[in-house]
C-alpha cells in the first residue's frame, strides 16, 4: 500500500475526507478500509471454532461457579457430581441473569434471581411455581475438555468440537516433566502476546537481566510451518550462559562454569498455544545434534485466550526435566518466569495503548516477525473458514 | 448449543415454491440478512395485514449457502389458523416479512444416544437435526408416523439417507406406532439414563409420550420437544368466548385463536409466546358448554383435566367427542361450544 492524500482513501480522523497525516506523518501508512483483510491486522480477531483454556483445572469447583469470559461470550464453569466440569453461557434464559453467582445442586445450577435450575447440557429441570417446564427454556451449553491440567471450551459450532484437535501440551501432566506456572490477565489483543512469544529477540531488550544477550539478535533462526503449526528454531553456539539459565545449570550441574550452546525452538499451534523448548547444554557436547544430556532443559508452555477483543487470558507453566522432586527448584522457577513474564505485560499494555492512541498508523514487518506472521496467516485462515474478518475493529476504528 | 431468542425482523423472497407430498409445500426463502440456521431452528412469519400482526411459525428443514437460502415447509393443515392457507398462497418472486433463525430446539451435544420421533408434519423440526447426526457419527434412530404414505413428507429423503435408522409407522398401512413399546425400548438400553428424546407432532402423540417417559423415570429434561400450539385433540371448530365482566361474546372462526379474536375486538390482553409454552396469556374458566381442548405445554395434566384456567393462545372450545350426549344437556341445543372466562 502506498501514502496517499487521495479523497477516497479514509482514516479515524478524517471519515469522508482526505487523510490527515500525523505530525512528521511521511512514515505513517494511510488505514484503507477497503483494503482486503490484512495478517497485519492491529486488533486480530479470534476463530470461534477452536479449544481455548478456560481456566486451571483446579479453579473450576463443583462448590461455586466461575465467571470466566472465552472468546467475547461470558461463562459459567462448574462440576457436577461426577466431577465433570461444564460450560454453560453466564447468563439465564428468563431474564439474563448471570448463573455464575447462582448454587450448584448436584447435576443442577441454579439461578441466583428466580430459582430455574439448568442441567449440565444447558436445558431448563425447573421453574417455580408452576407444575409444568417451559421447553424452549435453555442456556447455550458448551463442549468442555479436561487435559493438561486444563478445563477448555469451545464456543464456535459445537458439532465441530472434536477433543482429537486440543493443542498438544503434554509436558503439563507427563511423569518426565515437572513445574508450575499462573495466569495473566492482559491487557492487550491476544495476537499481541503471540507476537510476542513467536519471536525472543525481544529478550535482549526486555529481559536484559535475566535471559536477554546479545547474541540472541545476532544469531540466525528458522521458520517451518503447516496448516495448523509453526516452528522457529534458534540456536546459539559457544556462548556465556545468562543469569537465569547459569543458575539452572549450576542446579543439576553443581559448581558448572563455561560456555554453552543455547537454544529456543517455538512450537505454535493454533489458535493460542505456544511451548517453547529453551535449554543450555555445555558447549560442544552434542546438543544440537540431539545428545542434551550434558544441559537442562525446560518448556515454558503458554496458551493464550482471547477474553474480549482488547484483553486476554495468558496462562503459562514453566516445566523441566531434572530435580524433578524438588519443590524449591519449582518455586524458584515460578518466581523467576513471574518476574520476565512481568516485564512482557507491561510493554504489551504499553504496545495496545499506543495502538488505540493511533488510530492512523499500521503495523510494519521486520525479518523477526516472520513466525508471528505465519501465525497470523494460519489464524487469518481460519477466520476466512468462519465467514468473519481478520480484524476485530470495524473500519475507521484503528483496524 | 446455542439457543438464541433474540427475535429480528427483515423481508425475505420467496425462492422456490413444490409440492413434496399431498398438501405439503416447500418453500424456499431468500433472507435480506443470511445467517446459518442450526438444526432445530424456526422461522416467524408475519401474516397480518398492515394493522395486525399474525405471525406463524415454521421450522427450517434445510439452510444452504450460509442461510442464504432456507427451506420451510408447510401443510394445508384442515386445523389451521389460517397460517397454512396464506403459505400456500405464495408464489416464486413473493416478499413476506420474517425473523432470522430462531433457536428453542437445539439438539445438544453429547448424548450418548438420540431417538427423534416425527407425527406428520412435525418431521421438518427434525430433518436437519437426523443429518447433523449423522454427520457427527452419533448413536441415532428416527421415528416417523404418519396417516399415509401420500402425506408423509420426506420420509424417502429420510430412508434414503439414514437408511435403517428410520423407521416407518404408516396407519394405513397397519403400522401404526406403539408408543409404550418405544419408550420401554428407551428405557431398557443400557444407555437410558443419557438418551435424549426429541419429538414434533400432533399433541396426542407428544402426550402418549410424554406419559410413557413420566412412567418408566426416564430423566425430565432428557424429553425434547417443540410444539408451536397448533395442534390439539379435536379439529379447529368455530365456538364462543363469553367476557362476562364486560358484556361480550365474541365468535372465534376455526382459522384464528381466542387471543386473536379478543385482540381484534379491542381487549386487553396479555401475552408473550403465543404457542401455550409462558403461560402468560393464562386466565380463569367459569365456565365450560361443551369442552376445551387445551393445546398448550404450560398446564400439568391434572391442571388440564381440572380445566379451571386455559392458556388464551392456543387453547379452544369444541363440542367434543360426545357430541350428541352434550348437544342435549347444552343451554343452546346446536349453537356452537362456548368457553366462559374471567379476564386478569
Ligand atoms: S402467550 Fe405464552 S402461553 Fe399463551
Amino acid at each position: 500500500m502506498t501514502l496517499t492524500t487521495d479523497a477516497t482513501t479514509t482514516d479515524t480522523a478524517a471519515p469522508s475526507g482526505p487523510v490527515r497525516l500525523p505530525a512528521g506523518g511521511t512514515l505513517a501508512r494511510p488505514v484503507d478500509p477497503s483494503a482486503p483483510a490484512s495478517a497485519a491486522a492491529k486488533i486480530f480477531n479470534h476463530p470461534r471454532n477452536a479449544w481455548y483454556v478456560a481456566a486451571w483445572d483446579h479453579e473450576v469447583t463443583g462448590k461455586s461457579p466461575l465467571a470466566r469470559t472465552i472468546a467475547g461470550t461470558p461463562i459459567a464453569l462448574w462440576r457436577n457430581s461426577e466431577g465433570r466440569p461444564v460450560a454453560l453461557a453466564d447468563t439465564c434464559w428468563h431474564r439474563l441473569a448471570p448463573l455464575s453467582q447462582g448454587k450448584i445442586l448436584g447435576d443442577e445450577i441454579q439461578c441466583p434471581y428466580h430459582g430455574l435450575r439448568y442441567n449440565a447440557t444447558g436445558r431448563c429441570s425447573g421453574m417455580p411455581a408452576q407444575e409444568t417446564i417451559n421447553p424452549s427454556a435453555m442456556v447455550p451449553s458448551f463442549p468442555v475438555v479436561e487435559r493438561y491440567r486444563y478445563v477448555w471450551v469451545w464456543v464456535g459450532d459445537p458439532d465441530l468440537a472434536d477433543p482429537d484437535t486440543v493443542p498438544d501440551m503434554h509436558q503439563m501432566d507427563s511423569p518426565e516433566w515437572a513445574g508450575d506456572g499462573e495466569t495473566i490477565h492482559a491487557d492487550c489483543n491476544y495476537q499481541l502476546i503471540l507476537d510476542n512469544l513467536m519471536d525472543l529477540t525481544h529478550e535482549e531488550f526486555v529481559h536484559s537481566s535475566s535471559i536477554g544477550q546479545e547474541e540472541l539478535s545476532e544469531s540466525e533462526f528458522e521458520v517451518t510451518h503447516d496448516d495448523t503449526r509453526v516452528t522457529v528454531s534458534r540456536w546459539m553456539h559457544n556462548i556465556d550462559a545468562p543469569p537465569f539459565w547459569l543458575k539452572n545449570m549450576r542446579d543439576k550441574f553443581p559448581g558448572f562454569e563455561g560456555k554453552v550452546d543455547r537454544w529456543q525452538i517455538i512450537h505454535f499451534e493454533a489458535p493460542g498455544t505456544i511451548c517453547i523448548d529453551v535449554g543450555v547444554a555445555k558447549a560442544g557436547t552434542g546438543a544440537p545434534e540431539g545428545d542434551r544430556s550434558q544441559g537442562v532443559n525446560g518448556f515454558v508452555m503458554n496458551t493464550i485466550t482471547p477474553e474480549t477483543d482488547r484483553t486476554s487470558h495468558y496462562f503459562w507453566a514453566f516445566m523441566r526435566n531434572y530435580c524433578l522432586d524438588s519443590q524449591t527448584i519449582t518455586t524458584q522457577l515460578r518466581n523467576g518466569v513471574h518476574g520476565v513474564f512481568g516485564e512482557d505485560e507491561d510493554m504489551l499494555r504499553a504496545q495496545q495503548r499506543a495502538i488505540d492512541a493511533n488510530p492512523g498508523h499500521e503495523f510494519y514487518s521486520l525479518n523477526i516477525d516472520a513466525g508471528g506472521m505465519w501465525v497470523r496467516k494460519i489464524l487469518d485462515r481460519m477466520l476466512q473458514a468462519e465467514g468473519r474478518p481478520s480484524s476485530a475493529a470495524p473500519a475507521g476504528q484503528g483496524a | 448449543m446455542a439457543a438464541l431468542t433474540q427475535t429480528r425482523w427483515q423481508r425475505g423472497r420467496v425462492a422456490e415454491v413444490e409440492e413434496v407430498a399431498e398438501g405439503v409445500r416447500r418453500i424456499v426463502l431468500e433472507p435480506e440478512h443470511p445467517v446459518p440456521a442450526a438444526p432445530g431452528t424456526h422461522v416467524d412469519v408475519d401474516l397480518g395485514t398492515e394493522h395486525r400482526t399474525r405471525t406463524r411459525s415454521y421450522s427450517v428443514v434445510r439452510s444452504e449457502d450460509g442461510g442464504a437460502r432456507l427451506t420451510l415447509s408447510v401443510q394445508l393443515a384442515r386445523q389451521s389458523r389460517g397460517g397454512s392457507r396464506h403459505m400456500h398462497t405464495l408464489r416464486a418472486g413473493d416478499e413476506i416479512a420474517m425473523t432470522e433463525p430462531v433457536q428453542s430446539f437445539p439438539l445438544s451435544v453429547g448424548a450418548s444416544r438420540y431417538v427423534l420421533v416425527a407425527g406428520g408434519i412435525g418431521v421438518t423440526a427434525l430433518v436437519a437435526m437426523a443429518s447433523a447426526l449423522r454427520r457427527r457419527g452419533a448413536d441415532y434412530q428416527v421415528v416417523l408416523v404418519g396417516r399415509s404414505r401420500r402425506v408423509m413428507a420426506y420420509a424417502e429423503d429420510l430412508v434414503a439417507e439414514h437408511g435403517d435408522r428410520v423407521r416407518l409407522h404408516v396407519d394405513d398401512e397397519g403400522t401404526p406406532l406403539d408408543v409404550a413399546a418405544l419408550v420401554a425400548e428407551v428405557a431398557e438400553h443400557a444407555g437410558a439414563r443419557h438418551t435424549e428424546l426429541y419429538m414434533c407432532g400432533p399433541i396426542g402423540l407428544m402426550d402418549a409420550i410424554r406419559g410413557a417417559w413420566t412412567g418408566h423415570l426416564l430423566p425430565e429434561p432428557n424429553l425434547r420437544f417443540e410444539t408451536f400450539g397448533s395442534s390439539g385433540t379435536f379439529a379447529a371448530e368455530e365456538f364462543v368466548v363469553r367476557i362476562p365482566q364486560f358484556g361480550r361474546e365474541i365468535a372465534v372462526g376455526p382459522e384464528t385463536t381466542m387471543l386473536d379474536a379478543l385482540e381484534d375486538a379491542g381487549l386487553d390482553v396479555m401475552s408473550d409466546c403465543r404457542k401455550g409454552e409462558c403461560g402468560l396469556c393464562l386466565v380463569k374458566v367459569l365456565d365450560v358448554d361443551g369442552q376445551v381442548d387445551h393445546r398448550d405445554v404450560f398446564l400439568s395434566r391434572d391442571q388440564k383435566e381440572r380445566s379451571a384456567h386455559l392458556c388464551l393462545c392456543v387453547s379452544r372450545a369444541v363440542a367434543g367427542a360426545d357430541a350428541n350426549a352434550k348437544a342435549r344437556t347444552r343451554s343452546n341445543g346446536n349453537a356452537p361450544a362456548a368457553v366462559t372466562v374471567l379476564l386478569p
